[in-house]
């Protein structure tokens, strides 16, 4: 594993032209503006990508839109944590020499639906039978009914997990891209209208339409491109079941699996760590994978995230965009985890007072798809 | 009015399952290898791999391991329903599954984890029978 730490290279990110509410826009269409804004984020042409890696789309839709012949595909859809997953398939495949500049891009109008991906299901299926007839709300009933588990075993409040979403508002007010930038109260989340208890609206991300992709070459090849390479360090996947139902243990999420092997392919530990970009669904998402990363012990998600840690100027600078919660969420936000914490390790906002978190020299990303079902961890380095 | 809601549609393997709750008789797959149960059922043991899979009758009775009240963001069709109990129950054979709490107040302080439920065999269509809960 050692092998792989540092060989491949972002060097390339980009959303869409705009992001936000865009009903003039396809789905596709917003998928080919990130793609085209990211390789030129790298100075390189489309023609020089030559591996795609897509989930919601397919890579052959994907690669058909935009006149691509890829040599290298993949289509692991997992969910919202599928491109974390993806830029460790794609590290992996350029350190072994299958393919030399990938693409992996996400886009979707998941507000406006203009040419939306189909999405599955089916009365036979096992969520179908065993789920459907229970009228469970889609991801936000499951997350929910997890943290229900967190609140009982561990004493978590909804005025912990409404930390998480003050703080991530807090950076989102930095953020010009940002969906919602308006300042929030802990007493506003709690007060917001219940969607499942025990989540209101402001424990649950945004629906936007919005697109973002990333590329990622060999570590010699991108000293050679435009802007400041982001080594790919150390990452990591895991999974446990699809269905909310069939969760293990809804106090454990699989990050307990994809984090220690991507620290130690990257051979840093927790204090190394400068900056995070964990996928934020819910506000119950992120502490529980805080937890399962070991930032902090089992059950003590709630008070590590208390008195504003994760805001601009604490000690744990998390979410730095304003996340899914404040900046953009689309349906599936993991590809905006790699986005926003390359250009906090390029120092893309030195110009920009605290929305720069200082010196920012490793940064961890992590995914999470499903229904709490799949996640990937990447750490990543400044060059 | 016609029942609207999502209905399940059997598969070779699950059929006892349904067929059991239209009788109202609570089925789930035992394992004769590792002696557990399993659900959802299944060709195989997802705790040991084995293909040794007994059907047995379950007493019906268990307790409220995890649950959310939705109120907002429902499929379509329970719109009216809201605010309902969605809740994994823990049955006392070992088997968790997703139901809905009936006979409850739809509000945390009415609902808890932990507490003990029985089945109520919902007969919501001629041939489709759902497995509720509801305190005991
Ligand atoms: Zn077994």
């Amino acid at each position: 594993m050692m092998g792989l730490s540092g060989r491949a290279a972002i060097v390339g990110v980009a959303e869409s032209d705009a992001i936000g509410i865009l009903p003039d826009k396809s789905t596709l269409q917003l998928v080919a503006e990130a793609s085209l804004n990211a390789v030129d984020d790298a100075g390189l042409s489309v023609r020089d990508v030559d591996a795609v890696f897509a989930a919601g789309w397919r890579p052959t839709e994907v690669a058909e839109y935009l006149g691509i012949a890829p040599r290298y595909f993949d289509g692991t859809q997992v969910g919202g944590s599928s491109y974390v997953i993806h830029l460790g398939h794609a590290a992996t495949a350029i350190a072994n020499g299958l393919c030399e500049i990938a693409l992996i891009v996400h886009g979707e109008s998941g507000r406006s639906r203009v040419g939306m991906f189909p999405e599955g299901g089916g009365p036979q299926l096992p969520a179908g039978q065993f789920e459907a007839p229970f009228g469970l709300p889609g991801a936000v009933g499951a997350y929910a009914m997890a943290c229900s588990r967190h609140m009982h075993e561990f004493g978590t409040t909804r005025e912990q997990l409404a930390e998480i979403a003050v703080a991530t508002r807090k950076w989102a007010a930095l953020n010009p891209k940002a969906f919602v930038r308006d300042k929030l109260e802990i007493a506003d989340v709690i007060d917001a209208p219940l969607i499942c208890w025990p989540f209101g609206k402001l424990d649950c991300c945004l629906v936007t339409d919005a697109a973002g992709a990333v590329i990622v070459t060999s570590l010699e090849r991108a000293r050679d491109c435009r802007r400041r390479p982001i080594r790919v360090l150390g990452f990591g996947e895991g999974l446990d079941h699809q269905m909310i139902s069939e969760m293990p243990s809804y106090v454990h999420g699989p990050g307990r699996i994809s984090g220690p092997p991507a620290f130690a392919m990257a051979g840093v530990s927790h204090a190394d760590i400068d900056v995070s970009q964990i996928y934020d669904s819910f506000t119950y998402t992120v502490l529980l994978t805080l937890e399962d990363l070991g930032f902090c012990g089992k059950g003590e998600g709630g008070l590590f995230v208390s008195g504003q840690r994760t805001a601009p100027g604490g000690d744990f600078p998390l979410n730095t965009s304003g996340g899914g919660l404040s900046y953009t969420h689309p349906g599936m936000f993991g590809i905006f985890t790699i986005i926003e914490a390359v250009r906090q390790l390029r120092h893309d906002y030195a110009d920009h007072g605290p929305r720069q978190v200082a010196d920012a020299v490793i940064g961890l990303v992590h995914g999470t798809g499903g229904r709490l079902s799949a996640t990937g961890t990447a750490i990543l380095g400044r060059d | 009015m016609a029942y609207d809601k999502p209905l399940p549609v059997p598969d070779p393997v699950t059929r006892p399952f349904w067929d059991g709750l239209k009788a109202h008789e609570l089925r789930v797959q035992r394992c004769r290898d590792c002696n557990d149960a399993v659900f959802y059922p299944r060709a195989v043991c997802p705790h040991c791999g084995s293909r040794n899979l007994a059907w047995t009758v379950c007493s019906g009775r268990g307790t409220v391991h995890a649950f959310t009240i939705a109120h907002r963001g429902t499929p379509a069709a329970f719109r009216s329903a809201a605010p309902y109990v969605v809740a994994m129950v823990e049955l006392e054979e070992g088997a968790r599954l997703m139901t809905n709490l009936v006979e409850v107040e739809p509000s945390p302080e009415a609902v808890r984890i932990g507490m003990p439920v029985e089945i109520v065999f919902d007969d919501v269509t001629d041939t489709v029978t759902l497995a509720k809960f509801r305190p005991r």
